[in-house]
């Protein structure tokens, strides 16, 4: 056997041991983690429960619990026959009326709370944005300030403005907007970061201020950027919108809450189903309206 | 040289030669003003219909400066007991976004083949499969822990199965997109040295996509743990309860350090598994 081939041989055996270590390492750390998150959060956990005939019996959790859960949500299933579909989807729908405000509050809120995110997330952006910024102070404070936004999820925000402005739709449109703000003011200041800085100079050399910059220079570069990250935020919060009621912030959520504490089973899949619809509807508008502006600026 | 200057009689004569380019035609200005009054008038008609009024701001300004006033200085526990529950909370949202995003990841890896194109060659499947996907999708996190506190009781448990089922819809998707976008060449190599379809998928498309894989729940790892940490607040476990039993009971100082720690864990979260993609995985495009 030639030298070039021992030293092939040679080196692709310590080439496979080594993969063959980290394999092993890398498995052993995750097996470590899932036991002990496993252990943390009652994975294994094993308790009683009745059988049907009264004894207590030893049972995995989860095993106990699926056929709970199968039962829950047939539970949820109204009943609809052929013959009488019209008064069963009454019946299923019955309180339409409470619903369609509910629902129009929960698309107005995420509305109002993209606007004033847009608005927070607009601004802040430029001082954000690592070419753009003023000073080091500046984007080290307007950059903390976008994390620390983005980072608190909007049902903090909730509890906390449920208790300042009280329970109803302006606690929950302050919540979302601020969250919305630290989570766009990320997406646009990446977008201010990628822009050509040449038209900037140009602005300067006129003897244009910071301002000037910004408004000539960067934004007309973004703008397209902006609206497209700003309809997606949209569909996001309109999500969101339609559970933040559940800690009182208005919108559908909170019928999801007295759905589920007076056991309206067949309530809460209407709910679901309304829900399910709206999203999906403002999904398909907006990106017709997403597209529309790309294929505008592609052409431009 | 002097610069030269434009005066006033100049910049009327280029006003008269090129009036688009000093202001636009009229029929745009009147739909961009028709899209604004639109749009203001929605926004003034949303302040009224929600009941908005200076004074009820400035009340709530007022209640928002007390509540502020409380974070610093932020509540420190003296006792062992009530810092190691703290603890608890936080270990537990982590694991549960750990639990979570790998049981998700388990059961999506299979299903994840049935959506991509180049795996599965039969259209209708494939459609209802990855409609599938979208289905599970559209349940939130929250609306999932809700319903699996009722099958499985009050804490962690709901919050990991919750996490798991939405993570299946969410990888699924993703790693089904991550297939899709391998390039056919290696696949072809195994085919053309005999390898079986089972093969070509083991030997050329695998290998392509594992660090992607990786990447993509690690990201999902993330997102898991910072919506994890609300999930307590239905009583999933995890951080969220004691921070929503915290401002329930009005202990502000206590609230906001439970906040901090939440960004300090999501901030070492982010840093760490930042690391581990820049040593072992690379980049993925899709970041978000």
């Amino acid at each position: 056997m030639s030298a070039a081939l021992l030293a092939f041989e040679r080196d692709y055996s310590v080439q496979r041991r080594r993969s063959r270590l980290t394999f092993l390492a890398v498995t052993g750390v995750m097996l470590a983690l899932f036991l002990l998150s496993a252990h943390a959060s009652n994975f294994f956990l094993v308790t009683q429960v009745t059988l049907a005939d009264g004894s207590r019996a030893e049972r995995w959790v989860i095993g106990a619990g699926l056929p709970r859960l199968g039962e829950y949500i047939s539970k949820t299933i109204p009943e609809l026959s052929w013959a009488t579909l019209g008064s069963d989807l009454a019946d299923w729908f019955g309180r339409w009326r409470i619903w369609a405000v509910l629902l129009l509050e929960t698309v107005l809120i995420a509305f109002m709370a993209t606007v004033l995110g847009v608005i927070g997330g607009f601004v802040l952006s430029f001082p954000a944005a690592r070419n753009l910024s003023p000073n080091r102070w500046v984007l080290w404070l307007s950059r903390r300030y976008l994390e620390i936004a983005r980072t608190v999820p909007e049902l903090v925000f909730a509890l906390i403005f449920v208790f300042c402005f009280g329970i109803g739709p302006l606690a929950g449109v302050l919540a979302i907007g601020l969250h919305t703000a630290g989570a766009l003011g990320k997406l646009y200041s990446e977008a201010n970061e990628n822009i050509d800085m040449r038209p900037l100079d140009g602005v300067k050399a006129a003897g244009g201020s910071w301002f000037d910059m910004i408004r000539y220079g960067a934004v007309p570069q973004v703008l397209p950027n902006v609206l497209s990250y700003t309809l997606l935020r949209f569909e996001i919060n309109v999500r969101a919108s339609s559970i933040i009621g559940y800690v009182g912030a208005g919108g559908l959520g909170q019928e999801f809450r007295t759905a589920m504490s007076y056991q309206e089973y067949t309530d809460l899949s209407a709910l679901f189903i309304i829900i399910l619809v709206t999203v999906t509807v403002i999904d398909r508008l907006s990106e017709m309206l997403r597209h529309r502006v790309i294929g505008l600026e592609a052409r431009a | 040289m002097t610069p030269k200057t434009v005066t006033a009689a100049e910049i009327a004569a280029a006003r008269a030669a090129h009036p688009l380019a000093f202001r636009a035609p009229l029929n745009v200005r009147l739909r961009r003003a028709a899209l604004w009054t639109g749009f203001a008038l929605l926004y003034c008609w949303c302040l009224y219909d929600f009941d908005v009024s200076p004074a009820r701001i400035w009340e709530g300004l007022g209640r928002l400066g007390r509540v502020l006033s409380f974070m610093f200085p932020p509540h420190v526990w003296t006792e062992w007991r009530e810092f190691s529950e703290i603890l608890k909370g936080l270990g537990e949202t982590l694991s549960m976004a750990f639990l979570g995003t790998l049981l998700g990841a388990v059961i999506a890896f299979p299903l994840c083949f049935l959506g991509a194109k180049n795996i599965n060659r039969l259209p209708i499947l494939r459609f209802t499969v990855r409609r599938g996907f979208d289905i599970i999708r559209a349940f939130e996190t929250l609306i999932l822990a809700l319903i699996f506190i009722r099958a499985f009781g009050l804490g962690p448990l709901a919050g990991v199965l919750a996490i798991a089922v939405g993570e299946i819809g969410v990888l699924a998707k993703l790693y089904a997109e991550a297939i899709e976008n391998t390039s056919t060449k290696p696949v072809d190599g195994v085919v053309a040295s005999g390898g079986s379809r089972t093969q070509s998928i083991r030997f050329a498309v695998l290998p392509q996509v594992w660090p992607v894989l990786l990447s993509i729940t690690l990201y999902n790892f993330e997102s898991n743990v910072r919506s994890g940490t609300i999930l307590g607040i239905v009583g999933a476990g995890g951080i969220g309860f004691l921070l929503a039993d915290r401002i329930g009971a009005y202990r502000w100082d206590e609230a906001w350090s439970i906040i901090f720690l939440i960004i300090a864990m999501v901030y070492l979260i982010d840093w760490l598994s930042g690391l581990i993609r820049a040593r072992f995985i690379g980049t993925w495009e899709g970041a978000r």
